[in-house]
């Protein structure tokens, strides 16, 4: 069943495009990663999914709907989004960055507080400990386990990701990997998520859709994506192979 | 003159004096906060707005004092007039501030308000007025001290405060008079530097 639905759409800014045509369709229940370079347009495709960015040309259908301005506030509430910059509120401690969302859909503070608590845990912070922090007394790390719990916080149906872990170190982003998918499998949830790390795609992906300089290069499974031969492909899966033969020829050596 | 006289009347024009500044800067501050919020939400209007208060800062604030008195409905002699100017004067910091201090919100910041569902009236109230507070009052202040400096001027057209006993010591070669006036009102300025100096910081530790 389609959730998301791109349906030939182009985005130019000053005569330079951005997104060239491009149709994709996302279903319940899977992490689509959208794959690219910067500049392949994968950015400005998920923020047309909340009405951040409106195309130019053709359609973007979240829940077979175009949305329209008045009800932009409202799908808003129901899509959860996590970016590389975190975003926290400095001014809000982390429970009430954590309860906004289901503060502006007028929850009591009672039912924020425990949703604040168990989303805390879920993302692997104490409660106790961290609730009354400001985000500027957190970890890289921590605040981005933060926003997430924001992001999850009103239950949405649909999360959007832009690089989430993008800014974080090797070791934490794996830690924060480990807890997406973790998450995943638990909660259920749709999700896009944009990265240029081909690991990370792999690993977190059910289905990988490559951009390169705003046209939908392949749209393939994970093993698939490794079998593929286009140029792009090969391109980002070079990044891979290096890597893993980096080490053993350094061993090799002299 | 007898001693008590003069520090009762000194008493008397630094309140008035302290009335005209007050009522100034609220007045200001009432046009050029909401009016600082409109140019964010507007950028073609930017230019406009602020070469206008640009242009009147230019002004020698003698002249437009003058200028004032023969324009009708605002015009005229007395605390009015003198009203006017200074909330001309003030009107810069204040405008320029307000726009300066929203506008330097993080874009992450303002990009997750908006993406998690905020209308543009919550983004403001909860999330760019209160981190723009800073940079606001730090205008307040600024356009607060060159208004207590600049309300001895309003003497000269009628309007009273402490530039009256300037402008008398001046014309009659009076030292006295003109520390009577200045004295007072630099004492005004740097209590109000400090005070408003010391809201500030309570806003940058929250």
């Amino acid at each position: 069943m389609t959730l998301v639905e791109f349906r030939e759409v182009s985005f130019h800014v000053n005569n330079q495009v951005i997104l060239d045509k491009l149709s994709l369709s996302v279903t319940r229940g899977e992490t689509l990663v959208l794959l690219g370079r910067s500049g392949s347009g994968k950015t400005t495709a998920l923020k047309m999914v909340n009405g951040l960015v409106f195309p130019s040309a053709g359609e973007v259908l979240v829940d077979g709907r175009a949305p329209t301005a008045q009800d932009l506030v409202q799908l808003r509430r129901r899509i959860g989004y996590v970016i590389q910059e975190v975003g926290l509120f400095p001014h809000f401690t982390v429970a009430e960055n954590i309860g906004l969302v289901p503060r502006l859909n007028g929850w009591n503070a009672e039912r924020i507080s425990a949703r604040v608590r168990e989303l805390l845990e879920q993302v692997g912070l104490d409660p106790d400990e961290f609730s009354g922090r400001y985000p500027r007394q957190l970890s890289g790390g921590q605040r981005q386990r933060v926003g997430v719990a924001r992001a999850l916080a009103a239950d949405p149906h649909l999360l959007l990701f832009d690089e989430p872990f993008g800014a974080l170190d090797p070791v934490t982003r794996l830690e924060l990997q480990n807890q997406f998918l973790s998450l995943r499998d638990r909660l259920q949830k749709t999700s896009i998520f944009v990265t240029h790390d081909v690991n990370e795609a792999l690993r977190i992906g059910t289905r990988i859709a490559l951009l390169d300089r705003g046209r939908l290069e392949t749209l393939d499974t994970p093993e698939q994506f490794l079998q593929s031969k286009g140029p792009q492909t090969r391109a980002f899966l070079a990044v891979l192979e290096d890597r893993l033969r980096a080490p053993s020829e350094q061993l090799e050596a002299p | 003159m007898t001693r008590n006289g003069l520090w009762r009347e000194i008493l008397d024009l630094t309140f008035e004096h302290l009335a005209l500044v007050a009522v100034s800067i609220l007045i200001a501050a009432a046009i050029g906060v909401p009016l600082g919020v409109v140019l964010t939400r507007r950028p073609p209007l930017r230019g406009w707005v602020l070469g206008f208060a640009n242009v009147m800062q230019t002004i020698p604030s003698l002249a437009l004092f003058g200028f004032l008195i023969p324009i009708p409905l605002i015009g005229g002699i007395g605390k009015r007039t003198a009203i006017v100017a200074l909330v001309l004067y003030a009107l810069l910091p204040i405008l320029r501030n307000t726009l300066v201090g929203i506008l330097g919100v993080d874009a992450a910041v303002r990009e997750s308000a908006i993406a998690m569902g905020m209308t543009d009236r919550q983004l403001l109230l909860e999330v760019e007025l209160p981190l723009a507070a800073r940079t606001i009052l730090a205008g307040l202040r600024v356009a607060t001290v060159t208004t207590i400096g600049t309300a001895t001027i309003a003497a000269a057209i009628g309007g009273g405060g402490l530039g009256v006993f300037i402008f008398r010591g001046i014309a009659s070669v009076d030292t006295t008079q003109i520390l009577a006036g200045a004295i007072p009102a630099a004492l005004l300025a740097l209590l109000s530097d400090g005070g408003i100096g010391w809201i500030e910081k309570r806003f940058s530790a929250a």
